[in-house]
């Protein structure tokens, strides 16, 4: 189960660490047929704030916004996001999320800024995603191509079968925005 | 080397990237910590190796350990060399890195400031991206101050990606370095319109961000807002700018009428729930703000209603929460609308999610009325009953409290009812609520006098029940209200039915194990209990009765005295030898009942828990001066007893009080009386002092109570409130009968009668009259209570800074800095540097900074002046505004124009915003609208249309912009015309909307008060010289800082296909005014103007001169020289000018308070010199405001027709202005110290108006 919290990252780290705990808590135990929002508690900066997620399979993604944020607005943001992870991780999965945090990162760079909404539209994402990519492809990536042998074959021991997020089907209940 | 290369590869291979990491941390679930450590101890190696890929992929783990809350502060410095690899890869992953560890505090975020610069500067754009958002992460103030200017460039960067990036990370730069907002803020603005809709919807997000904390600032740009959101089909920035127009409404009653159409047809068209929800919540808001005026909206707020009943009724969970959350916000205007609901919100409170049942419950609370109170308690008593979460039954009760308790008990009709429900509430299991049941309990019996007895009676059944309470240790919270119940039954004895048992239910040994300060309060009031008891013993004949009673409090008061507790202890032993020396007396026949109740005498009286804050401070004292000073810090610690001690001096030494005599006492004991009489937080001992109080009405002055005798004063054992809520019924039910009897006048009496309490519930309320006629006692406030009711703010909220008038012009000293390294202080190169003041030489930069600072600082006290103003005196709006428009526009320069900050003329928008405002949406004037702003948005020709054409009606019209704008005026005249009837009436609803509004928004007030005719364009540029190469225009403007120093703005405009460069400013100095060159350089030097241009485009300089007498105007001859640069050839060229130091220049426009003003004229230092105009066709707030404009004075005081102005020379002249008006003649008298300097500047307002 992985937390993505939000708009927090500039806490000392226990606190930070303190939130995360605590805002799974109280998403962790929620019904999956209860409302998606939390009214925010002195944790995440008083009444002006909520906790708003989704749950996907194993996964939540919580968003923390003020006020100035549309609630449903953020649901969709949410949905974008991951609808956008799908891509770019071609049929994204729990384990994927986990092993490469540093691209999930990058992407949801390309989603919020600096605690702001900065893109919605997904094509607009992934293309910008993709050409940072190639260029880091270009320039010999990380981990080059023998490492990446060598890592190839120690994947070969999972420890766990991915298991997939079908978006597909938690799609339909979402009030969906008009493209963009 | 190669061979090193290849082995670094291979090393590398066996390095740990971020995946082996996570899957290491996997696979060591027992031993994590231990794992990670010797993690990170190998990232300390890879981190000291050259290669950088090693560095970077040590640096990428880190990330994640970070994440997982690991301190990697240690590492800043690595991740800032990882951050300047010149490879994206790495550079991507030294960004992110940082933006997960870097905070304010990381002290190497010093030393990214020019890495981050050479970032934003690439020529790619995603190193330019990467910068930016690991940037808005952890800017700083440092950072944005010395970036500030770097993003701005940017925000017009070729490539939308950046552009949308820079615009968004606008907004935390301002918050860091709030300065930079209105340099910023025009091309921001600009950004609306951007093409790419990425942009525009960042620059939507920025403004409504920043309008939300500080809606007045952007109300000028309602109608850009409008024409976005008529036109936007992106449902982000349509929900954006709902949300903002949502935050703007409350300060212009106007906007709402007009948004209430598009917004309704949205509610009706959109097929998006969020969008729809949004509609409906800005709806909302601005029916909130019509709610005064505007009676028929009654279909909106229905069909508000309706669609929020469609969410609630929703299966969705989501959309019934939001359902809810909006209905309450309607709650607060229209309750009735929502009461009709009843029944769906009711069925809320069953819903299984609890987010759902809460908001349900704060809906309930505003819903409940005098009639129905009772019920909807009644039915929250059932969920408490069924609450399984102890937080949800906490919460229940807190609401059940908060209900019956708003608005000073305004619903509840029957005090006996709500006291049942406070007891039945003390039943309830583990509640951590205890206390706050018993702080009402408290309050009800202090304040309502006429439940007292009641109450006492079940308090005291609560006490001798006290074991069902104490019993258990999970219901230690409930003891709380054992506190109340033994407090109001002692301090209210006489009511007690049988004060004997109750005395002993308190003395009984399992009081003991109650909480200290419980056990405090049993013990100090079984003392008043004991008071009661003796009294009416007394009365008896039988003493031993008496007698008795006193043997059981000896009897029992030990086991206090015995207690750990120090103030049980103290309190137990006090009455414990009181007790035993009443015995005494007993003993002999002593009557002591009185005096022993004598003892507990007097009333409590309510003080409003705000009273402390609000008593005043007595004249003449400063709580900040010592009383005694405090010891020099020479004076060792040791001496200082010694030294009183070894003389014993009687001064330093108390005073002696065996001299005091008798008589002295008793004198100090009178003004002690006194003073306590004075002193709001003394209780009083006797009533009378009451008087004291001129606004809170004295206890004694509360109408007696009647007790209704149709309600049965008591119900038997432990009150059961459902029995309550039959009586009511019933009670109601025979008094409605009644009153149908009745005539309605006396109704009519009665209601005036109550009419402090408002009441918003539906009519039929009034006829429930409460079941006693209940007087609740008001809460008492100090004597001369400040009335300010602003203490709730907070001081440190980041968005204050940004509280900033963006329409006035942009002042010389806000210009953001310019690229320069910061740890150099050096001058700025003039090429550099637009400034021309900056060309000055070293010794200056540190004092133009300081300059700066003082700068900022008069002007945030101006503006508060300004504010302060507004509330004073209404008329004074008007004129105050023209008074700060008089504040010429300085149009900025900087190198190659990046910086564009037109001058906003301010009152060409203000007239805009009240001329949309009071038109019908008519599609053509939003788009002339959109033309304004984007005329204001182009940075180029605005310094040329800024030149009103008819304020300057020998200048030739030759740009598009001036022609597009004066156009543009005629034909809002001709509109004008037409709509005149319409306005005019209108103008009545304006006026009041005004009025209900208080201090609203300066803009609008402006536009209210003169609302006849907007004001022309205007500009106080003037022609300085033009030939087919070149034209300029100049404005001087007195320094603010130098009394000797004059400014003189010159707008250079190509006017020719070449390009100007090399171009010199030379002036023939004067014995009085000469220019300033930089040092060095000789008497007759020129100044090479700071910029080129190329064909077309113009551009701004600054001149300082320094002058010596001020009182005379003069004329300087200067040239300028510069090169028409061709394809093929090059040419000198120059121009001939002559400068013209008018008087008004070296005016500067200063506020001036009218009793100020008054007294300047008293002094009787001045000189008088007066002028009349004849023929002077314009009305009298353009003539002001021209006046204002052209000659820099404020108006003081206006009345009528005439009015009284005020202005400043740069050397501290005082110049003050009376102007009058009769027919189409303007008489001015004016005052000043100066006679020369006076007859000047009268010249030269009349030449002013010789010229219009």
């Amino acid at each position: 189960v992985q937390n993505t919290v939000q708009h927090v990252l500039l806490q000392a780290e226990d606190m930070q660490q303190q939130i995360i705990r605590e805002t799974f808590h109280l998403v962790s135990k929620r019904d999956d047929n209860v409302c998606n929002f939390l009214e925010g508690g002195s944790l995440i900066g008083g009444s002006d704030y909520k906790l708003i997620y989704r749950h996907y399979a194993t996964l939540y993604f919580v968003f923390c916004v003020d006020s100035s944020e549309s609630e449903l607005g953020i649901l969709d943001l949410i949905q974008v996001f991951v609808e956008t992870l799908d891509k770019c991780f071609e049929n994204v999965c729990e384990l994927d999320l986990i092993f490469h945090m540093d691209k999930v990162h990058y992407i949801l760079q390309e989603v919020v800024m600096g605690g702001m909404v900065l893109e919605t539209n997904m094509n607009e994402i992934t293309t910008q995603v993709d050409v940072q990519n190639r260029m880091e492809k270009s320039e010999g990536g990380l981990s080059a191509a023998p490492a990446r042998a060598v890592s190839a074959v120690k994947n070969m021991n999972l420890p766990e079968i991915p298991r997939n997020i079908n978006i597909g089907d938690i799609n339909i209940k979402v009030p969906s925005l008009s493209p963009f | 080397m190669a061979l090193k290369i290849v082995k670094g590869s291979i090393d590398r291979m066996f390095d740990k990237n971020l995946q082996d990491l996570v899957r290491g941390i996997r696979n060591h679930k027992e031993d994590e910590a231990k794992y990670i450590s010797t993690c990170i101890d190998e990232i300390k190696q890879e981190l000291k190796q050259d290669n950088i890929a090693v560095k970077a992929n040590a640096v990428c783990k880190l990330t994640y350990l970070q994440m997982l809350g690991y301190d990697v502060s240690w590492a800043a410095f690595n991740i800032v060399e990882v951050m300047s690899s010149s490879k994206f890869t790495y550079k991507r992953i030294g960004y992110l890195a940082a933006s997960q560890c870097f905070h304010e505090s990381t002290d190497v975020i010093m030393l990214t400031t020019n890495q981050i610069r050479k970032d934003l500067s690439s020529p790619n754009q995603y190193d330019t991206g990467v910068a930016l958002t690991g940037l808005s992460c952890f800017v700083t103030p440092d950072l944005a101050r010395d970036l500030a200017n770097d993003i701005m460039t940017l925000m017009s960067h070729t490539k939308p990606y950046i552009r949308k990036k820079a615009v968004l990370i606008m907004y935390k730069v301002f918050l860091k370095y709030p300065e930079s907002l209105r340099p910023a803020f025009p091309r921001l603005k600009e950004k609306l319109e951007d093409p790419d809709p990425g942009v525009q919807s960042a620059a939507v997000n920025v403004i409504c961000e920043l309008a939300r904390r500080n809606p007045k600032n952007y109300l000028s740009l309602a109608p850009l807002f409008f024409k976005l959101m008529t036109s936007s089909t992106n449902n982000w920035v349509l929900i954006k700018i709902i949300k903002l127009f949502g935050a703007l409404t409350p300060l212009e009653p106007r906007l709402g009428k007009k948004l209430i159409e598009p917004l309704t047809n949205l509610i009706h068209s959109t097929s998006a729930m969020s969008l729809l929800y949004e509609c409906v919540n800005t709806v909302i808001a601005v029916l909130i703000s019509l709610s005064s005026g505007m009676p028929n909206h009654s279909a909106s707020i229905q069909l508000c209603v309706q669609k929020l009943r469609i969410l609630i009724e929703d299966s969705d969970q989501n959309l019934k929460y939001l359902g809810l959350l909006a209905m309450s916000k309607i709650l607060k205007t229209h309750p009735k609308s929502v009461q009709s609901h009843k029944d769906l919100i009711l069925q809320c409170l069953d819903d299984k999610d609890e987010s759902i049942r809460l908001r349900a419950l704060d809906l309930l609370y505003g819903m409940v009325s005098k009639k129905n109170l009772m019920e909807i308690v009644k039915k929250l008593m059932l969920h408490v009953d069924k609450a399984e979460g102890t937080t949800y039954r906490d919460e229940l009760l807190t609401k059940i409290i908060d209900i019956c308790s708003q608005s000073n008990y305004q619903y509840i009709t029957n005090f006996e009812w709500y006291i049942s429900i406070l007891v039945e509430l003390t039943r309830l299991e583990g509640t951590r609520h205890g206390h706050l049941i018993a702080s009402q309990m408290l309050d009800v019996a202090i304040r309502v006098k006429a439940i007292r007895g009641f109450a006492v009676a079940q308090m005291a059944t609560l006490l001798d029940n006290a074991h069902l309470l104490t019993g258990n240790m999970q219901r230690m919270g409930i003891c709380e209200v054992l506190y109340a119940a033994a407090w109001i039954c002692g301090e209210f004895s006489e009511h007690l039915e049988n004060p004997m048992q109750t005395l002993e239910a308190m003395l009984r040994p399992k009081v003991a194990t109650l909480p200290g300060h419980i056990q405090a309060v049993y013990v100090q009031n079984a003392a008043k209990l004991f008071a009661t008891v003796l009294k009416s013993q007394e009365g008896n004949t039988d003493s031993t009765a008496a007698q008795e009673t006193s043997q059981l409090m000896i009897d029992r008061l030990p086991l206090f005295v015995q207690s750990a507790n120090l103030e049980v202890q103290e309190r137990a032993s006090c009455i414990l030898q009181l007790v035993k020396y009443i015995q005494k007396l007993q003993q002999k026949d002593v009557e002591v009942a009185e005096e022993v109740s004598a003892l507990f005498a007097g009333e409590l009286n309510p003080v409003a828990p705000k009273a402390q804050k609000k008593v005043p401070v007595p004249e003449g004292l400063d709580l900040d001066s010592w009383i005694n000073e405090p010891p020099s810090e020479s004076e060792s610690e040791d001496e200082q007893p010694k030294a009183i001690f070894a003389k014993e001096e009687p001064k330093h030494s108390r005073p002696r009080r065996e001299e005091v005599d008798e008589k002295e006492l008793a004198k100090r004991r009178e003004a002690r009386k006194q003073e306590q009489a004075n002193n709001p937080f003394y209780i009083k001992a006797s009533p009378s002092s009451q008087k004291v109080y001129q606004e809170a009405p004295g206890v004694e002055h509360i109408p007696v109570v009647q007790i209704d005798l149709s309600v049965p004063l008591k119900v038997p054992g432990l009150p059961m409130s459902d029995q309550y809520v039959k009586l009511e019924e019933e009670r109601r039910q025979k008094e409605r009968a009644e009153k149908k009897k009745k005539e309605k006048k006396k109704r009519k009496e009665k209601r005036s009668g109550r009419g402090k309490k408002h009441d918003s519930g539906p009519e039929s309320e009034e006829d429930i009259t409460p079941a006693h006629q209940v007087d609740i006692v008001t809460e008492e406030m100090p004597e001369n209570a400040l009335p300010s009711d602003d203490d709730d703010k907070d001081p440190n909220d980041p968005h204050k800074a940004l509280d900033i008038d963006l329409d006035k012009p942009l002042a010389d000293s806000e210009k953001l800095p310019v690229r320069s390294h910061r740890a150099a202080e050096a001058p700025k190169s003039p090429t550099e540097d637009g400034d021309a003041t900056s060309q000055e030489p070293k010794k200056k930069s540190s004092k133009e900074k300081r300059e700066k600072k003082k700068d900022k600082d008069r002007d945030r006290k101006k503006s508060k002046e300004e504010k302060k103003k507004k509330k004073h005196k209404h008329e004074e709006k008007g004129e105050d505004l023209l008074g700060g428009e008089a504040e010429e526009p300085v149009v900025q320069s900087e190198e190659t124009n990046e910086v564009a900050a037109p001058p906003t003329s301010t009152s060409a928008e203000v007239s805009d915003l009240d001329f949309w405002l009071s038109n019908a949406p008519v599609p053509s004037n939003t788009q002339e609208t959109a033309t304004v702003a984007a005329a204001e948005a182009a940075p180029m020709p605005e310094a040329t249309s800024g030149i009103a054409p008819d304020s300057e009606p020998d200048e030739p019209k030759d740009t598009e912009m001036e022609e597009t704008k004066s156009s543009k005026h005629k034909k809002k005249k001709q509109k004008k015309e037409k709509e005149e009837k319409e306005k005019k009436k209108k103008k009545k609803h304006h006026h009041h909307h005004h009025h209900s509004d208080g201090g609203g928004e300066e803009a609008v007030q402006n536009g209210t008060v003169e609302e006849e005719e907007p004001l022309p364009p205007m500009s106080n540029y003037c022609l300085l010289a033009e030939n087919s190469y070149v034209k300029m225009v100049y404005d001087i403007q007195g320094n603010l800082q130098d009394g000797s120093q004059v400014v003189v703005s010159v707008i250079f405009e190509n006017k020719c296909d070449s390009f100007l460069k090399s171009m010199e400013f030379n002036v023939l100095d004067s014995l009085n005014s000469k220019l300033q060159r930089p040092e060095g350089s000789g008497p007759h030097d020129g100044l090479t103007v700071p910029f080129q241009l190329p064909p077309g485009v113009s551009n701004e300089a600054r001149f300082v001169f320094t002058v010596q007498s001020i009182i005379m105007p003069q004329k300087l001859k200067g040239t300028l020289t510069f090169i028409v640069k061709n394809e093929d050839s090059s040419t000198h060229e120059k121009l001939d000018f002559k400068l013209h130091f008018t008087c008004t220049s070296y005016l500067i426009t200063t506020p001036c308070y009218s009793d100020a003003f008054a007294k300047l004229l008293e002094s009787g230092d001045l000189k008088c010199s007066s002028v009349r105009l004849e023929g002077v066709n314009m009305p009298f707030h353009h003539l002001l405001a021209r006046i204002c404009f052209h000659h820099h004075f404020s108006v003081v005081e206006r009345i009528d027709s005439c009015a009284s102005m005020y202005s400043r020379s740069i050397q501290g002249h005082h110049v003050c202005l009376l102007v009058k008006v009769s027919a189409q003649t303007v008489s001015i008298d004016a005052k000043c110290d100066e006679p020369t300097l006076l007859g000047n500047v009268l010249d030269e307002i009349k030449q002013t108006f010789s010229q219009c």
